[in-house]
């Protein structure tokens, strides 16, 4: 859960310490920040003027029709595209200035469901779903990966190839591998595009339980089901991509 | 490079045929490197053979009457003794000479009774001496005696024995080249192919060097494979040359002697070595131009 310190301490930084310290709440430096960033993947810009916070500990959704630029977004956060123009920061490291092995250092502190899953389709789920934690060097971290596999209705496929798995299925492995280092931030692209209602919840709460840990959340979804559903339980902000922009979607979400 | 984390050799995956031809290249190159090797040494005990016969020794003969060969042995001892670039004349003594003539006469031939021309030995220094020069000066002083200096018409063998050595070793040179530009196509070949497997590694957060192993490890132990065969196989090959003759012989033949058959085995650790540092290049390039 997220305290903001109330308006009425104002700039005093002794204060604001105070409040903090009082109420456990962890430095909110922000985790990923988009200024000014404009990203053109040919002549003409997709985005533009596009500025973000991503305070720790908060939960966004973003929303805007098909071909907004919505997994573009997520790709300039993680770091895949850089931007036009403008600065995005990752964990306070501009990335245009974060060298090769820093960039896959702060990655392993987001955990990305990617629209189109991205395995490695020659390796079986298991192995696929543990795979941040591989790269990572913490391969001895794995002992509940057949936990997480069943909590995401996966139990009996842990040996299935990736390319043999239907959509949702897919879906939920990925989700999987995005929490199974417990990153600091959550960024998933439709996570629940294929999965029905009841999957769709299940999936919710654990997002919802991440971020009452701690953990920043940033879901693309065109559910808007599952928008109302989960402000329903947390404080989630909605964000929309209209006019090339990113603004914050009206009281109507 | 060897470091055992998880499923390295696994993350990239099998493909059968650029596997074989991997190993096949390095056991092709290693196998023709074993007889560019064997051809560089045998090159090489030539020249050096040549060269110390023709750097050290000249020989004069002196076919006299049996009253005048005392005087004139003095004689050109004398003259010797006296010219530039000479280290040491000797006159071979009897028991000397009667060895020298054993293998073709037998070894009781009275030396003493043949009329036998006398043999000085000649040791040059430095730069050698002038045979011209000494020849006028000998005809002068002792019409008997001849120089013999027999390694001077070695001296193109020589020359041509240290470039077939020189040879072997640029070839070694080349087909290790050859075998660095070939794994170098085949790894970008294979990184080509993987490269959504390098994309997925990227997004959950490996290090280029982690991905750049996997590769490595694969290309290294191919080219170490194959190359220990083409070594084993290369090293058959030469072992079954027509044997080499023995001292004295005009070709050495080619081949290894003693401890030089330890060199071939050398081989495949270098193209292991240049599989790695190839493959590696390679990897790091390609990976540098990803997102
Ligand atoms: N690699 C690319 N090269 C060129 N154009 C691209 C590329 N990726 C995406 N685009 C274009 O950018 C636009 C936005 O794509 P993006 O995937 O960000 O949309 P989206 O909002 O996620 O859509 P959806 O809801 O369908 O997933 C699309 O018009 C797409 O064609
Ligand atoms: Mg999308």
């Amino acid at each position: 859960m997220r305290l903001n310190p109330p308006q009425g301490l104002g700039k005093d930084a002794t204060a604001q310490a105070a409040f903090r310290a009082v109420f456990h709440v962890r430095n909110t430096r922000p985790v990923i920040a988009l200024e000014q960033v404009s990203y053109a993947y040919g002549p003409e810009p997709l985005l533009t003027d596009v500025n973000l916070t991503l305070a720790a500990g908060s939960f966004y959704f973003l929303t805007g029709p098909s071909g907004t630029g919505k997994s573009t977004f997520l790709k300039l956060c993680y770091g895949e595209l850089k931007p036009t123009t403008g600065r995005v920061t990752i964990f306070d490291r501009n990335v245009k200035d974060m060298k090769r092995d820093e960039l896959a250092i702060a990655r392993r502190r987001m955990g990305v469901v990617h629209q189109d899953c991205q395995f490695l389709d020659h390796l079986p789920l298991a192995t696929n779903v543990a795979l941040p934690l591989t790269v990572a060097g913490r391969g001895n971290e794995l002992d509940d990966l057949s936990a997480l596999l069943a909590w995401v209705g996966l139990g009996g496929l842990a040996d299935a190839l990736p390319p043999t798995l239907s959509g949702g299925e897919r879906q939920r492995a990925a989700l999987a591998r995005a929490v199974i280092t417990s990153p600091d931030v959550l960024l998933a692209d439709e996570p629940t595009g294929n999965l029905d209602w009841d999957m769709s919840q299940r999936l919710l709460a654990l997002l919802v339980e991440l971020n009452r840990m701690g953990k920043t959340i940033l879901v693309a979804t065109h559910d808007m089901n599952l928008i109302r559903a989960a402000k329903q339980q947390v404080n989630a902000r909605v964000l929309r991509i209209r006019d090339k922009r990113l603004q914050a979607a009206g009281a109507d979400l | 490079m060897a470091r055992k984390d998880g499923p390295t050799d696994r993350i990239v995956p099998q493909t059968g045929h650029t596997a074989w031809l991997t190993s096949f290249t390095a056991g092709v190159m290693v196998f023709l490197a074993v007889f560019a090797l064997a051809l560089s040494l045998a090159a090489g005990r030539l020249a050096e053979r040549w060269q110390e016969a023709l750097s050290n020794t000249a020989t004069i003969r002196i076919a006299a009457p049996p009253d005048q060969m005392e005087f004139q042995t003095q004689a050109v001892l004398n003259v010797l003794a006296t010219t530039p670039g000479v280290a040491e004349a000797r006159a071979l003594t009897d028991d000397e000479q009667q060895k020298l003539l054993a293998p073709w006469f037998g070894a009781d031939l009275p030396v003493e009774d043949l009329p036998l021309p006398r043999l000085i030995e000649v040791t040059s220094a430095g730069q050698g001496f002038d045979a011209e020069g000494l020849r006028q000066r000998l005809s002068a002083e002792a019409p008997g005696a001849v120089l013999d200096d027999h390694g001077r018409w070695r001296q193109p063998l020589v020359v041509a024995a240290g470039r077939l050595r020189l040879l072997g070793q640029v070839s070694i040179l080349l087909i290790g080249g050859a075998m660095a530009a070939m794994i170098t196509l085949a790894a970008h070949a294979a990184l080509s192919a993987n490269a959504q497997v390098i994309r997925v590694l990227r997004l959950v957060g490996a290090r280029d060097a982690y991905i750049a192993r996997a590769f490595v490890r694969r290309f290294t132990l191919r080219a170490l494979l194959g190359a220990g065969l083409g070594a084993i196989f290369g090293m058959l090959a030469v072992a079954l040359l027509p044997g080499a003759e023995t001292e004295g012989g005009f070709l050495t033949g080619l081949g290894f002697q003693g401890i030089e058959w330890a060199y071939p085995l050398a081989l495949p650790i270098a193209a292991a070595v240049v599989a790695y540092v190839a493959t590696r290049l390679a990897a790091f390039n390609r990976l540098r131009g990803l997102p």
